[in-house]
């Protein structure tokens, strides 16, 4: 079975390689607890974060990681609710994906706070008519759910349960990245937000960001265990993440013109799609260009059957992702604050003025620090666990069909 | 016993009476008095709902180049009066200049104290909150720092601790980490003495641009004004019903 391929004789186990990785890991995650606790003592006054951009780096990494967490949950979700064998075989990976990077990308947020140590506070203080408050219930729920589902995926006596826990955790997922979406969408007051679009929006960036992720990782696990993915599954994967794209770029150009048309930010889309500096070069070049444009180029050239490429545009969609995430959060803040609609504002507080935004290393350093603990969390699972996808070729024609 | 022989036991009695009562008086009198003249609320009892805090700012009368309220609220709050990107700033001159007319107008921006503040809303633990009377605030023991009260709030009118604090004044905490914004000095408020330091500065320096008071009073100087001039609120599309309002814009 090519799950045990990993690990089939002491010699194949390749255990320097797994504590390679783990050492790699565990290095990111050393210089993110260094840049904590640099942070904790001497304030976000080392950072690039102001009174003007409040959410900066950190919150590009982990925001990305969570919508990607819930995304990367469809793989199992098409498996389990939809009934297809092929994604069948892949959703344990997609479950232990889902609560690493969900975990990866809260620990971020926990780590950016102002008041780490008020987790507790965060934990029994709950305002519910705060989307963030909802989203730590749907976060915490989030874990549960996938869990138990890992737990009738993994267990045969309760593989039953696989298909309503399955449901639940669909159902879930798609409350939880709404909520997201809605931490931006109910920002009533800023020009870049401030849309209804931005729950239905996230929901399919997060189905493009999770397959991607979810495709990265299979290659790379298939890579090193020397496994050729058949060419069916590959096609079926990076069609599917075609789908995705497009409807992700649908999402974005429909976003950008009800601003235009009827909400009438033309200042702001000028800003974000024109003469915004580094914004309309991200918006463009990183989040439309290499995460949409090229990817769908490359998944229906001659080249897309190859795997290398499905792999590299797996990357391209993360990196547009990132792309979009910095637009979305640093963009969105960077738009100075319209008090009064009709005049020109200036103060001591930056008022009528495109705020910068420059990234210190310890920011950097915060941010991966998410990815490197799903990273740690994922590479230890695969281990101990047999989360390698094992296809049943008879499924696979079945599926092909 | 003969009467000559009670005496001196009376005169004794009563002169302990005496020097109790003056003693006594002492004590009390000046917190009494203190009640009779301010009418400071005791420090159990709550905010009262009768009441509705809030701010007129006459902005023809607001001279350009002046500071005095933001430099009054600085030391009364023990505020660096540092502008850099990271410094906080409760409340601001903001000049703005109409693109059309060319008209200018440079008014205090500070926090508008809504009825239905967004900042409360999005609060995940509830440190953001609104008083009984009006008053919008956080609650230094229960702010993580999250800073989405920051994204949410429509005036800019918050700040976020950046670095340690020294030398701050007891009776405004502030602290690293946490969020911050105009208070509508609430300890000066619950003293009884029912103006803010930025109000006070203006009155001092002759301009008299800004008034404090309590909307629900129908007698009082803040009600008549607003009955007897228009004003209005900033963003009033939000229809966040905001307690500072403006003339003149």
């Amino acid at each position: 079975m090519p799950s045990q391929e990993f690990c089939l004789s002491p010699r194949e186990c390749k255990p320097a390689l797994f504590w390679t990785l783990l050492g790699v890991g565990g290095l990111v995650m050393l210089g993110t607890l260094a840049s904590f606790f640099y942070l904790e003592h001497h304030g976000h006054v080392m950072t690039g974060m102001d009174n003007q951009i409040v959410w900066g780096l950190p919150h590009v990494f982990a925001v990305f990681l969570i919508v990607a967490a819930s995304g990367v949950l469809n793989v199992a979700s098409i498996g389990s609710v939809f009934g297809k064998k092929m994604y069948k075989a892949r959703a344990p990976l997609s479950g232990l994906l889902a609560i690493a990077m969900l975990a990866g990308g809260l620990a971020v947020l926990v780590l950016d706070l102002g008041r780490p140590e008020r987790l507790i506070v965060a934990m029994t203080h709950y305002n519910f008519k705060s989307i963030f408050a909802l989203n730590m219930i749907f976060y915490n729920g989030f874990f549960a759910i996938v869990g138990l589902y890992l737990l009738t995926l993994m267990d045969r006596r309760l593989n039953p349960w696989s298909k309503p826990v399955g449901l639940l955790a669909f159902l879930w997922r798609l409350a939880l990245t709404t909520a997201t979406g809605s931490i931006f969408g109910f920002l009533v007051a800023r020009a870049g937000y401030n849309s209804a679009l931005y729950a239905p929006m996230f929901i399919i960036y997060s189905f493009a960001y999770g397959l991607a992720v979810f495709i990265v990782v299979q290659s790379v696990m298939y890579k090193w265990n020397n496994i050729q993915v058949d060419e069916r599954i590959l096609t079926r994967l990076k069609n599917l993440l075609a789908i995705f794209i497009a409807a992700s770029l649908y999402f974005t150009a429909v976003l950008h013109l009800t601003n235009m048309y009827f909400a009438k930010q033309w200042e702001f889309e000028r800003f974000i799609l024109l003469d915004g500096g580094i914004y309309p070069l991200l918006f463009w070049g990183g989040q439309v260009f290499l995460g949409g444009i090229l990817p769908l180029l490359l998944i229906f050239s001659q080249a897309g059957r190859n795997p290398a490429t499905v792999f590299a545009v797996a990357l391209l969609v993360v990196l547009g992702g990132h792309c979009q995430m910095y637009v979305t959060i640093i963009g969105g803040q960077a738009f100075p604050l319209d008090l009064f609609p009709g005049y020109a504002e200036s103060s001591s507080f930056y008022d009528g003025v495109v705020n910068g935004y420059t990234p210190t290393i310890w920011e950097f350093l915060l941010g991966i620090g998410g990815i490197a603990i799903a990273f740690l969390i994922t590479t230890a699972a695969v281990r101990v666990l047999k989360f390698m996808p094992q296809d049943d070729f008879k499924d696979i024609e079945l599926t092909a069909r | 016993m003969s009467e000559q022989n009670l005496n001196p036991d009376n005169s004794e009695r009563r002169a302990f009476l005496k020097a109790g009562a003056v003693v006594t008086g002492a004590a009390v009198a000046p917190g009494v008095l203190l009640f009779g003249v301010a009418q400071a609320r005791a420090p159990e009892e709550p905010a009262s709902d009768k009441i509705r805090w809030g701010m007129l700012i006459d902005t023809t009368k607001c001279a350009s180049g002046c500071d005095d309220c933001v430099r009054a609220c600085n030391t009364e709050n023990g505020l660096s009066g540092a502008t850099g990107p990271q410094d906080s700033q409760w409340i601001r001159k903001l000049n703005i200049r109409h693109l059309k007319s060319g008209v200018e107008t440079s008014l205090p921006m500070l926090c508008q104290h809504c009825e239905h503040p967004p900042c409360v809303d999005v609060c995940p633990t509830g440190a953001s909150m609104k008083r009984a009377d009006g008053i919008v605030l956080v609650d230094r023991h229960i702010c993580i720092g999250c800073r989405y009260c920051m994204m949410a709030c429509p005036y800019k009118a918050r700040s976020f601790v950046h670095e340690p604090l020294t030398d701050q004044n007891p009776e405004v905490p502030r602290g690293k980490g946490c969020v911050e914004s105009c208070t509508f000095c609430v300890q000066k408020v619950d003293r009884g003495e029912n103006t803010t330091a930025c109000v006070e500065a203006c009155n001092a320096a002759g301009h008299k641009a800004m008034l404090f008071g309590d909307l629900n009073d129908p007698q009082s100087e803040i009600a008549q004004a607003m009955k007897t001039y228009a004003t209005t609120e900033v963003r009033a599309d939000l229809r966040l019903n905001t307690g500072v309002r403006y003339r003149g814009i």
